[in-house]
Formats: C-alpha cells, structure tokens, sequence
C-alpha cells in the first residue's frame, strides 16, 4: 500500500506542478496578467488581456502541454522496446523523420494542413523503422544505435534544408521549425494534431502490461507468451504517432522524450540507492496463511503493468509542465525578444546526454 | 514432456539442427551439453517455440507446439534464456512478470498470481530482496530474481539454457537441487550446460549434442561409459573423487 500510496502522491505532485505551470504560462509575457485578474480576464474576452489569453496565451499553452506529454512518453516507449536508455524521439531521429515529413508537405502540399501531422508520422514512422532496421542488421550495441540515429538524423536535417533552400518561400517557416517552439502556434494547428497525440496516449496506457513485458528483452517476452515483433511495431508506430504529431506544431524539440522519462524513472524509484521497499524482518514466520500472504505480497509486486503505466502518466504530466515551464522562460529570460523553446531545451538536454552517456560507460565499467 | 521428432531447425538459410529426435520426459532433469555452435540453444528455443522448424515437429505434453497459440505454449513451456535483460524494475515485479500467460486483459494480477510469484521467490531464496531493483543485485541475485519469474510461471515443462551462469558453486549447486526437485514433482526440467562435472552429477538423462544431431543420449553413466564426450569435446574424462578433463 505504501508502494501505491507513494506513486499516488508523485502523480499528484506532478499534477500541482502542471497547474502551476499553466498558470504561469498563461500570466507570464510580454503582458503581465497580474493573478487576481486572471479569471475576469478569461471570462471578459473582449478585454485586451482576454483577447491574449484567448489567441495567444492558451492556444500556446495547450501546444507545449500537449507537445510535452507527447513526447515524453514517446520518449519513454522507445527506450523501452529498444532496451536503450540513451534512446529518445530526438536522439534516434524520429524528430527529424517527422521534420522531414512535415517540410515535403509545406513545400508540396501548403494547402491540405489538417494532413500536417499525418505527414510528420510518415516520417517519423519511416526514421524510427530505419534505425531499428539498420540495428537489427547489425546486433547493435546501445551507442550503435544512438549513433545510427545520430546519422539518420543528419540525412534527415540535410533533406529538410535542401528543401528550406529550393523552397525560399517557405525558408523562414522552415528555420522557425527546425528551431522547435510556440511562437505564433494557432490553435488550429494544435485542435489537428490533438486527436493523433491522445491516439497514441490512450493505447500505451492500455498495453502497459505488454510494454512491461516487452522491457525484458525479446527472448524473456517471448517465453511469457508475447508477440514480440507485433508488439514492438505497435509501440515503435504509437511513439511516431506522437513525436510526429508533436513536431507537426511545435518543431523539432530535441531532448524532451530523453530527460523526462528518466527524470520521472528517478522519482518513482526513490532515487538513487533503489532499494524501494524494506523487506520485513522475519518474513519468513507467517507463511502459512494464503490470504495474509497475498496482502503481505501485494506490496512488492504490486508492479507488474501498473510500473510502466504508472511511468507513462508520470512522464505525460512532467514533459506538459517541462515544456510549459521551458516556453514561459524562453519568451521572457531575453524580452522583449523570444527565445525559441527548442534552443533553450538544448541548452538544458546536452549536458543531460553527456551525463547519461558518462554514466552508462561508467555502469558499464561496473 | 517435450517430443522433437525429425526437427531441423537454425537460422536464415543456415541448418544448425538436422533431422534431431528425442524425448525430454516428465520426471526428469535432463541435461544438454555439447561443443559451442552445435545447437543446444537453437534446440531450446525451437522446443519452445520460439524458432520455427525448418522441418519436422515438436510435441509438447501430446499436443503439436504449431497448434498452439502462444499463450498456450508458455503456460506449456517456460524458458529461462541465456541472455537477460537488466530493466528498471525490482525483483519482485521481475517475478510477477512470469504470470504473465495466465493473465487475461487488461493484465491485472489476482491474489493467486502474487501468491505463486511469493512462493516462487522464496524457493529460490530471493523473497527477501523483492523490493530491490534488478541493477542493484549481484549477477546471482539477479539470476534467482530470473529463476523466480520462470517458477512463477507454473508450466509442465521448464527449459533453462545455462542457468548456473554468473553463479558461484554453492549456488550451482543450490540451482541443480532445486531442479531435481522440480524434476521429483514430475515436471519436465532440460537444462543447457557447459559445466560437464555439473551435468553428470545432476541430471538424470544427458543429451549430447554435435555434429548437427543427437550424438548420445543416456544415463550420465552410460555417457561415460560410451566414450562419446572424447569424440564430441575431444577431452579424456577420468572419474576418482570427481570427474577430470584432459586433452586427448
């Protein structure tokens, strides 16, 4: 109960820290809404700050929470079936699949823009198939991959320049993208992509159980009955639907889908030692009673599907937040000019990578 | 009981098993040894499904391994494989994991499931680490939190390959006890191993592998008796206190 209990109240801090995040988001700008008018405004829309919260404040907030959440938990299902911490939507190339997708569909289709996100799954699909294809050929260590991705990637970003550079009237849109952020978003752009995005959020929640599975490693998945081919697909098509349809509104925002999940792994195992659970001391004295050792058991099992579920609900609300509290710093730390979200992330994700990349060496040396 | 009845199996366009017969009984440890590459994963693995014969059929308990459906076939067979996984989960949620094939949608364990992933954590002495992460635990920790998932999944026949990997020996010998005992309640144990000492102590059928096919198959005194370990290892094998291994 304890073990629930605690997952309980993380999930509901990270709940309050999104709250409070919105909140800001939607009083901090180039306007300050003071708190106390907050509400009026919201209410009086033919109000100046009605208006900047009705067209630009809350159709921004709605597209970092939701671009966010969406690429946490794509993050946190490509580390998953890919058994690879260092894994993520941005390092692997799945951003720039989508990227590409999306600026082949500015530049050749500008009109039909409820497909946007559609296209930017194509490409996203297409990049995250490519890196798995390549490692599979090659039984690819944890950096092989990273660094195939790293290179798809390149491909990718070439492609989307080559396009920026034969398509001058799209350049500027282009730059803006590649930069990833919220500036100008339109809440057109955010309604086309938010069905896509609770597509992929609702089935992971769903299949948690399987993802739990699918995280022992192909061999062990398949011993517990597991279809593992099926289900890699479909985890590896559900993270595309969801940094494509990120990307398709907010660019390419690297490093969300690799800091958040191991931010949310590190909260809901304690911490570093990950030791969660004292065992009792004499564990061994009541053993004959079925029912007593249910209730006593249930405590440390009380993991299996519910661990992963639990880590994708975490992720969601703390990548909407990150990005929440990522966008109202980057359009306020330089103001009156913006600083595009995606650079400030950067800013933040690299030392993160390396970190993580040290620490895997050093596990490893271990 | 698993039936392999003139399995040929490998992978791509490469035939590591050809026209491979044999019977792993109930009530029985069996072990599997033979030189490295000659199939014994392979065979494990096309025992359990896994892999998909090229030719031939596997039984499992007198049903046909290619009628059933893949939730049948682990609540059939388990099989604990050579390489394992380090996800970020304890031990006790490592065991649960072996209920899987008895769970249906949407995947929520009952009183029963935990108290079968209880029972197996504490026959393989692992209960009181449950709620330590997997990457904390020593490599035999780790192993037993793994044996523990492969008890907690109940089946008639239990396939390890090399499972005294990463254990020391009173741990190899805590791991073949507690086989023999799965053995004595009439399951079907089969068990890869490298350690041939261990393999001839222990079991009570030895499998040898090689050349493709089976090229024994008896009692450990039998084995020895026929020579076969000299033309498959190319060692002598002596007996006085314990076994010896010597170039030939």
């Amino acid at each position: 109960m304890a073990r629930l209990k605690k997952n309980t109240l993380v999930l509901l801090a990270a709940g309050a820290a999104l709250l409070i995040c919105a909140v800001l988001s939607l009083l901090i700008g180039a306007v300050r809404i003071p708190p106390t008018e907050l509400w009026q405004s919201l209410t009086q829309r033919d109000s100046a700050a009605g208006q900047i919260l009705l067209h630009v404040r809350l159709p921004r907030l709605f597209a970092a929470a939701l671009a966010g959440a969406a690429l946490a938990v794509s993050g946190v299902l490509i580390q998953t079936v890919l058994q690879n911490p260092l894994a993520s939507p941005g390092i692997i190339g799945v951003n720039a699949g989508a990227g590409l997708g999306a600026a082949l569909f500015l530049a050749f289709l500008p009109g039909a823009v409820l497909l946007l996100p559609v296209a930017a799954f194509a490409g996203a699909l297409a990049s995250v198939l490519a890196v798995c294809a390549l490692a599979r050929r090659v039984n690819a260590s944890r950096i092989t991959l990273v660094l195939s991705g790293v290179a798809i990637s390149a491909l990718f970003t070439a492609g989307v320049n080559t396009i920026a550079v034969t398509h001058t009237n799209i350049m500027g849109a282009l730059r803006d993208f590649q930069n990833g952020g919220f500036a100008g978003i339109s809440a057109g752009a955010v309604a086309t992509a938010a069905p896509l995005i609770l597509l992929g959020l609702l089935p992971a929640l769903l299949f948690a159980g399987e993802l739990d599975v699918l995280g022992l490693g192909e061999e062990s998945a398949a011993s517990l009955g597991l279809n593992v081919r099926f289900y890699r697909l479909f985890f590896l098509t559900l993270a595309a639907v969801l940094a494509g349809a990120a990307v398709s509104f907010a660019g390419l925002l690297g490093f969300v889908g690799l800091m958040v999940p191991h931010m949310a792994r590190r909260l809901l195992s304690g911490g570093k030692n990950g030791q969660r659970r004292k065992a009792p001391p004499n564990a061994e004295s009541e053993n004959n009673d079925l029912s007593k050792t249910c209730r006593r058991s249930k405590n440390a099992l009380a993991e299996f599907g519910g661990g992963k579920r639990t880590l994708i609900a975490l992720s969601a609300l703390m990548g909407a937040a990150f990005l929440l509290l990522c966008d109202t710093i980057a359009r306020t730390v330089f103001a009156p000019h913006e600083l595009p979200t995606g650079i400030l992330i950067a800013y933040l994700g690299v030392p993160f990578f390396l970190w993580l990349l040290f620490r895997e060496r050093r596990k490893r040396r271990d | 009981m698993i039936e392999v009845k003139k399995l040929c199996g490998g992978y791509g366009g490469v035939r590591v098993l050809r026209g491979v017969s044999l019977t792993l009984e109930d009530g029985q440890l069996t072990a599997i040894i033979g030189p490295n590459g000659c199939g014994k994963s392979t065979l494990l693995r096309l025992c359990c499904g896994q892999l998909s014969p090229q030719r031939g059929e596997v039984w499992a308990d007198g049903r046909p391994l290619g009628g059933l459906t893949r939730k049948e076939t682990a609540q059939s067979i388990s099989l604990l494989p050579q390489s394992r996984a380090v996800p970020d989960i304890t031990a006790g949620a490592l065991a649960l994991h072996g209920r899987f094939p008895w769970l249906g949608y949407p995947r929520v364990c009952r009183a029963e499931d935990r108290a079968a992933a209880e029972q197996a954590m504490r026959r393989v002495g692992i209960w009181e680490k449950r709620g330590s992460l997997l990457a904390r635990l020593s490599g035999g920790e780790r192993q037993k939190a793994y044996l523990a998932m492969l008890l907690a999944q109940d089946t008639q026949n239990v396939l390890l390959d090399e499972p005294t990997v990463y254990l020391d020996i009173a741990h190899q010998l805590e791991l073949f006890a507690l086989l023999k005992n799965l053995a004595r309640e009439g399951k079907c144990v089969a068990a890869v191993e490298h350690d041939l000492g261990l393999a001839l102590d222990n079991a009570d059928r030895v499998i040898l592998l090689g050349e493709g096919g089976v090229l024994f198959s008896g009692t450990p005194q039998e084995l020895i008796d026929s020579g076969a370990i000299a033309h498959a290892f190319g060692v002598e094998l002596t007996r006085g206190d314990g076994y010896r291994f010597s170039s030939c």
